[in-house]
């Protein structure tokens, strides 16, 4: 069972719906990929600083084509360019500021996330080359762990689940996720509704979800601009 | 004191079978490309040295630098977080086939585990990887109230390091975030062999400016105009 493309945010305004959350002044960590694209959607009028782990507070966005420089590029090894107010530092003090709780937001990508806050999101334990980075550090370090996810995987299998069946990253790190249908607090080892599509009954929402869908307090309708 | 070195072949001549080499860079960003090439050189030559254990953030990419060592069998293990890049043929084909073996390492405690060891710190404990299988087999404990995973140092006998500036004396700087490993690496091995682009004389680069300061690096070898391992993989560069 899944829902429908018309009926389930892109991963466009799952972004922007994340970047809403994000307050002025704070210091973020995005993961590769997805989570990158939070940063395009940070709200006019706030100052964010973004951390990249291999040694960058401050960066902004890519640099046009030609004019790339290789020694200056951010965790997903793409090239980025520099903000006035910039600072370059070595690994451990990249990750002292990860580990030592100086982030106020990670954002990361999710295989699975369980109603105790659990995250899987590094290995699908099959066979291959594992590969971990900096994805067990950051869920540690970091005031609030976010998650944007799709709310089903491609074949129809919810991502939010009581227990993780896949290697774990982090135990109980998780505390809000966005997903393409709504938007879940992780609370007392629960999933509490925050917001949904306005599209989607309860009941849809329920059936796609691997577990128990907590109301306490109003659902919000979950708005997001066409991006 | 004088800690220049005339090329690269010179400064990597001792690096001997079965050694554990830390190799800076994250990705190709500090990558030191002409010392990696100048041990492969050897290695093609003399078939030494051999079974190196290499501590990297990453296995390689393409077919030039840390790729092309483990492409030519003299790595037996590597010890990183991130054995993934644009094209990480050679080493998933390595690995898969089970010719070298992998230590895969959170990024952050591998960062730590190597700052430890240049600190003389033989353990440490932190709440990265517990309950995950990358903790199995460590020790655990709680400390107000939160469980933690033991952690050991990580030392070398040699480190390769990319730097910008350096002295006779071994004081470094580096350019942006080729930083990356670099600072941490020069601490934690017996003799860190730096690259630099630049050699300057002592007391030019500002004392307030010298990230590493010389006591922690051996030699030092200028290596002008470097080559940049991303761009070398963009032109289908291999080597040797």
């Amino acid at each position: 069972m899944t829902a429908s493309d018309d009926l389930k945010l892109s991963n466009a305004q799952i972004a922007w719906r994340a970047a809403q959350d994000i307050a002025d002044g704070a210091y973020v960590n995005l993961g590769i990929g997805f989570p990158e694209m939070v940063a395009r959607y940070q709200p006019a009028g706030r100052e964010v600083i973004y951390h990249t782990e291999n040694g960058i507070l401050d960066f902004g966005q890519e640099p046009p084509a030609g004019e790339e420089d290789w020694d200056l590029i951010n965790a997903g090894k793409k090239a980025v360019t520099l903000k006035p107010g910039s600072a370059f530092f070595h690994h451990a003090d990249s990750f002292a500021m990860v580990r030592g709780g100086h982030l106020d937001v990670a954002i990361l990508g999710a295989y699975q996330v369980a109603q105790n806050g659990d995250l899987a999101n590094w290995s699908v334990g099959a066979k291959g080359v594992p590969a971990v980075g900096g994805a067990m550090d950051l869920v540690h370090g970091a005031r609030r762990v976010a998650v944007i996810t799709e709310h089903v995987t491609k074949s129809g299998e919810p991502k939010l689940l009581e227990r993780c069946t896949l290697p774990l990253t982090g135990v109980g790190c998780v505390t809000r996720v966005y997903t393409s249908l709504a938007v879940v607090d992780i609370e007392g080892g629960r999933f509490v509704l925050r917001e949904k599509l306005p599209t989607i009954t309860l009941e849809k929402l329920q059936s796609l979800t691997g577990a128990e869908l907590v109301l306490a307090g109003p659902v919000a309708d979950l708005i997001v601009p066409e991006l | 004191m004088d800690k220049m070195i005339a090329t690269p072949a010179e400064a990597v001549a001792d690096i001997g079978d079965n050694a554990t080499v830390m190799i800076g860079g994250f990705g190709g960003s500090g990558a030191p490309v002409e010392l990696v090439h100048a041990l492969i050189d050897r290695f093609v030559k003399t078939g030494t040295p051999r079974n190196l254990t290499v501590v990297n953030n990453n296995a390689g990419n393409g077919h030039v630098g840390l790729a092309a060592m483990i492409e030519v069998g003299m790595v037996g293990k590597l010890i990183c977080s991130f054995p993934r890049s644009a094209d990480p043929r050679v080493f998933t084909q390595k690995y898969l086939a089970g010719e070298i073996e992998l230590e895969l390492v959170p990024q952050g405690t591998l960062a730590e585990r190597i700052r430890a060891g240049g600190a003389g710190i033989p353990a440490f404990y932190t709440p990265t990887c517990y309950g995950t299988e990358l903790a199995n087999g460590k020790p655990t404990a709680a400390f107000d109230g939160r469980p933690y995973v033991q952690e050991r140092w990580l030392k070398a006998d040699f480190a390769l390091v990319k730097a910008q500036l350096g002295d006779r004396l071994g004081n470094l700087t580096y350019n942006k975030a080729a930083r990356n490993f670099g600072p941490l690496m020069c601490t934690a091995a017996r003799h860190a062999i730096v690259q630099v682009s630049k050699v300057v004389p002592p007391g030019t680069i500002d004392p307030e400016h010298v990230i590493t300061p010389g006591i922690f690096v051996s030699r030092v070898v200028q290596v002008q105009n470097p080559a940049q391992e991303e761009l070398l993989n963009r032109a289908g560069a291999t080597y040797p």
